[in-house]
């Protein structure tokens, strides 16, 4: 699965006015009371620890200190052909900065090898307005435009992620089983209760045995009505989200309860699963689509208010 | 004050489920185990994980089914490698919170693309954006120390063939991966759980014929700036070394170096004699390797085969933080002169 | 066992977005003041304890990495604390471990969340794709076990709309609380939109960007300090799964088993009449009896009847939240560390408008996950 999101970086005033030198065409270097000059700059000094106030023009040429060839170029890197990553001394600054160096080959690059900034053709406040560096003894061309005063205050900073997730074994079973139209639980071996989903026993830290079917109907315990909407949700509200204990079950899920009013669910009420149409079933809990009143009468309120 | 020691330790590279709770069980039930303790006779508890390796937010929340925490438990948990947990752990015990402790780390580095997910480690604001992947980063490191004349290719691919055979020859022969690092001189990335069990004082004498006392240990952290330090120095492990007591005695040495050249970095920030034998891996179990490797060190001591051995951990990117734990078959009381006493104020010599 | 004590505590204004300041400046903003509060300078910080909730939440990929120089860390032991909403109790109780332990003089314990970066819910609703899709948000996990609380012993509706009223006018007189309300009335609060029945928008917890910052230090840094310190009396923390057969979300065993170790350690019998204040983790409403109950102030079924009293404002017989707690400002990392540092500034007798006359002693409380972390210390104006 993916995770993505934009991230929006408040900046605060140093790394705000180097980005707004950036977006400006300029590479500002922040300068501590030592006198040296640090791109891209701190924002606290690391001897005397008070903020750095003063930031001054570097050169946009520089010298590569150390490099390393990107043959295969991932997702999100400046270039999506093989380039050199380098640790970059700009003139002026006395520590380096790490950026891309488009250098074609790994021939045309060494340590020493003098590079200058290409700039992005649309520049906004972000290091990618750096497009890259490239080699070269001089600036390529001036771009910087007349200085202004905004200092940039949000950065966006997209992250994309892919990861594999893997289930245990007792996951397992429990989604072939949901495949098949069936709910499993897994008792405990010591405290004899039974899990649904089954699982290692959270009580008692030992694997789950004897496997124990469990009814597709149960009571539920509480719920809320979830009326707002956030992000990352995958249902549009109101509904209600119900604990519900299986028949059979000594915990409850969480489920969905509708086919009816929301102020209609009540502790204790009923509920059975209304499974999706076989046809779509598949190795996953959504083959349930939700649970709806079972018609029964509700279970009194001692049956369940040991699982509140 | 209490003199503090490993008493068990066990680890898995068994494949992580999402959870990591199937792979802990059968740890925790080896480390109790060579511990001779049960259980609920932990005192406190403390974990080393991370939710951008798990690719979720709270990873480490499901890992405590693991541990049966009905009754509750004191507990902690630490979002860096266990080798920290350990030494939080370790607090407790000295602090007299805890007499007896488990440690944990697990991680499933195999779910995600770990060098790119190990770019969010970086400068959000200037270098992360660039998406530098963890091995273009050492080989950065690598190069600044070849340029400077500390080591060769050839020295790399030595520890290389050490500790996975061939020679370094025919390694040499290889091509690059990120020049001038080949593919010998990455640590292969294994999903992993390991757990150590401590006791204090009499406790460990007690439970374990030949406990592997802690005779110290210290951690640093060096400013991350890749362009701000020297990259070839490790001031925060030379600083750990001091504090921890690492000298010339030691019999052996497990480091975690995920890169050959950091291996080569190391041993010359940590000052180690030529004559310490060196505990190789084979791979790295990210968020559960320092500890383990903590774990291989006292192993090396209750087994008999050393009475003094000294373990490493790192993490962030290019040796930013280091931790030195240095074990032994007595208890420090009984070490000879110039060693430090486990958690004095050996804070004398940071600048 | 060593004495510890709070040297000095600083915090942020905490706002919705805090677009004025990087993480860096984020951090900085609370460790300054904390520094100047304890009359501390940045040599005589001799480790730092970092505490932060999911680093989705940002982001970064352990941020205290990037961060350690800014915040004064580079060349030091640096710890990084992670416990869920509890987490900034949990970096108190490290650091104070710190000191108890004989290994520091002097440690730095910072907590922050810029939720404004991302969006909490967002990542917190990430799941792996084979469990239920069932996503109700941060309240929809708590609405529930507050509906249970009330079923159980008949609790009134209105107790819920009198702590919100209680907790924003107090943040009214906190110069640093993100939510200032002292307009608000339970007539208010009760029309303000049902977000996750039974819990109302102005029942819940903002989001906040924020950092906190606490200097503690060993007996002999404390009494070198020239102003009064908060000795550090006590400390518990105990941990239960988020799930598990017959657990009792209402009152977890892992919450009152903390409790009981921290009054016992603390030589407390009677917490309702030896404590003075409590700042206790209350991100919606309905958590003050039920934490009130859960931490041995009253019995099953007596928390609402506190509350109800009256006895829980400032001037009554113990006073809840006096900065506002979390219904008025929640940095979540921060959160904890927040508690357990306006607990100290209540017996340093600094905590301005909202000081607690006389405050002797006081309970930080904190707690995190499915209500299966807890965190709690007892700081006194003695040690």
């Amino acid at each position: 699965m993916t995770i993505a999101f934009d991230y929006t970086r408040s900046l605060g005033p140093v790394l705000g006015r180097f980005m707004a030198g950036l977006r400006d065409g300029r590479v500002l270097g922040g300068r501590t009371p030592d006198g040296r000059v640090h791109v891209p700059p701190l924002e606290f000094d690391p001897i005397t620890h008070e903020p750095v106030t003063e930031l001054v023009p570097v050169a946009p040429t520089g010298t590569v200190i150390s490099w390393t060839w990107n043959a295969r170029p991932l997702e999100g890197q400046p270039l999506d052909r093989p380039f050199a990553w380098a640790l970059i001394r700009l003139d002026g600054a006395d520590t380096a900065l790490l950026h891309a160096v488009d250098a074609g080959s790994p021939s045309t690059i060494r340590t020493g090898t003098r590079v200058r900034v290409r700039w992005a053709p649309t520049r906004v406040g972000h290091i990618n307005d750096i497009a890259c560096f490239e080699p070269g003894e001089t600036a390529a061309e001036n771009v910087a435009a007349p200085e202004s005063a905004e200092p940039v205050e949000i950065m966006t900073t997209p992250i994309r992620l892919h990861y594999r997730h893997t289930t245990s074994d007792e996951e397992d079973a429990y989604l072939r089983a949901l495949a098949d139209g069936r709910l499993i639980g897994q008792r405990c071996p010591a405290c004899r209760k039974v899990y649904v989903p089954p699982r290692v026993c959270p009580a008692d830290g030992v694997v789950p045995g004897e496997v124990v079917a469990v009814a597709d109907r149960g009571t539920v315990t509480t719920f809320c009505v979830v009326n707002v909407p956030f992000a990352g949700q995958r249902l549009q509200p109101p509904y209600v989200v119900a604990q519900v204990l299986l028949d059979g079950a000594d915990i409850p899920i969480p489920h969905l309860v509708l086919g009816l009013d929301a102020a209609g669910v009540r502790m204790g009420m009923r509920v059975a699963a209304v499974w999706r149409d076989r046809s779509e079933w598949a190795f996953t809990p959504e083959n349930i689509a939700h649970f709806e009143p079972a018609g029964e009468p509700d279970a009194p309120y001692e049956t369940y208010a040991e699982h509140l | 004050m209490s003199d503090v020691a490993v008493i068990g330790f066990a680890a898995s590279d068994r494949s992580v489920t999402t959870s990591g709770v199937e792979t802990l069980v059968p740890v925790f039930e080896q480390a109790l185990d060579r511990a001779g303790l049960g259980r609920r006779e932990i005192d406190f508890w403390c974990s080393g994980s991370s939710d951008y390796l798990a690719g979720r937010a709270f990873s480490f929340v499901n890992a405590v089914d693991a541990i049966g925490a009905v009754p509750p438990i004191a507990e902690s948990h630490v979002e860096m490698d266990a080798a920290w947990a350990l030494y939080e752990a370790y607090l407790k015990i000295l602090a007299g919170e805890a007499e007896t402790a488990l440690v944990y780390g697990f991680g499933k580095a195999t779910a995600g693309d770990l060098h790119r997910v190990l770019a969010l480690q970086l400068d959000p604001y200037t270098v992360a954006p660039l998406w530098p992947d963890a091995v273009s980063v050492a080989a950065l490191q690598a190069r600044i120390g070849i340029d400077a004349g500390l080591f060769t290719e050839r020295d790399m691919a030595e520890v290389a063939a050490r500790d996975r055979g061939g020679n370094a020859e025919e390694l040499l022969g290889r091509p690059y991966l990120s020049n001038p690092l080949r593919a010998h001189d990455v640590a292969r990335v294994t999903d992993g759980a390991a757990a150590i069990v401590l006791a204090g004082g009499e406790r460990a004498s007690r439970h374990r014929e030949r406990p592997a006392w802690i005779t110290g240990i210290a951690h640093r952290i060096d400013a991350q700036g890749l362009g701000e330090r020297d990259l070839t120095e490790v001031p925060s492990a030379a600083a750990a070394a001091r504090d921890a007591g690492l000298d010339h005695d030691v019999d052996v040495v497990a480091l975690h170096t995920p890169f050959t050249h950091q291996e080569l970095l190391m041993r010359r920030a940590l000052d180690i004699a030529d004559t310490a034998r060196f505990i190789g891996t084979h791979g790295d179990a990210m968020f559960s390797a320092g500890l383990s490797r903590i774990g291989a060190a006292a192993e090396e001591i209750m087994s008999g085969r050393a009475d003094r051995a000294a373990a490493h951990a790192t993490s962030g990117p290019a040796l930013q933080q280091n931790l030195v734990c240095v074990l032994g078959s007595n208890p420090p009381g009984s070490n000879p002169p110039g060693s430090n006493p486990p958690g004095g104020n050996q804070l004398g010599g940071i600048a | 066992m060593r004495r510890a004590a709070v040297l000095g505590t600083g915090q942020t204004h905490h706002r919705t977005r805090r677009t004025d300041v990087s993480m860096a400046g984020l951090c900085r903003e609370a460790i300054d003041r904390a520094l100047a509060d304890a009359d501390t300078g940045w040599p005589q910080i001799d480790a730092v304890v970092l505490g932060k909730a999911p680093d989705l939440f940002e982001g970064v990929m352990m941020p205290e990495l990037f961060l350690a120089d800014a915040i004064g860390a580079a060349g030091k032991p640096l710890l990084r604390v992670h416990t869920a909403g509890s987490v900034g109790g949990a970096t108190a109780l490290v650091a104070t471990s710190l000191i108890r332990a004989g290994v520091h003089k002097r440690v730095l314990a910072v907590a922050f969340e810029k939720q404004s970066e991302s969006n909490a819910m967002w990542a917190l609703s990430i799941q792996p794709p084979f469990t239920a899709p069932i996503g109700a948000g941060a309240g929809g996990y708590f609405a529930p076990h507050i509906r249970s609380y009330i079923r159980r012993f008949g609790a009134p509706a209105h107790v819920g709309a009198m702590v919100a009223v209680k907790d924003r006018r107090n943040g009214a007189l906190n110069p640093y609380a993100h939510l200032r309300q002292p307009d608000i009335t339970p007539e208010s609060v009760q029309a303000s939109p049902m977000l996750w029945d039974p819990i109302r928008y102005d029942e819940t917890c903002p989001s906040s960007d924020g950092a906190c910052a606490v200097v503690i230090g060993d007996q002999e840094a404390a009494e070198a300090s020239p102003r009064q310190v908060a000795w550090i009396r006590a400390t518990a923390m105990r941990t239960e799964p988020t799930f598990y057969s017959g657990k009792d979300h209402v009152n977890p065993q892992a919450g009152a088993l903390a409790a009981q170790a921290l009054w016992t350690a603390a030589g407390i019998t009677d917490p309702l009449d030896e404590v003075d204040v409590a700042e206790i983790y209350v991100p919606f409403s309905w958590f003050e009896p039920m934490w009130l109950e859960n931490l041995g102030f009253a019995g099953p079924g007596q928390g609402w009847k506190l509350t109800e009293s009256g006895e829980t404002r400032i001037g009554g017989r113990l006073p809840v939240n006096p900065s506002g707690g979390v219904l008025c400002s929640n940095p979540i990392g921060a959160s904890g560390l927040l508690r357990f540092a306006e607990s100290a500034m209540q017996v340093m007798g600094r905590a301005g408008e909202h000081q607690v006359a006389g405050a002797a002693t006081a309970l930080g409380h904190a707690y995190g996950g499915g209500s299966q972390f807890f965190s709690m210390w007892v700081v006194g104006r003695h040690p």
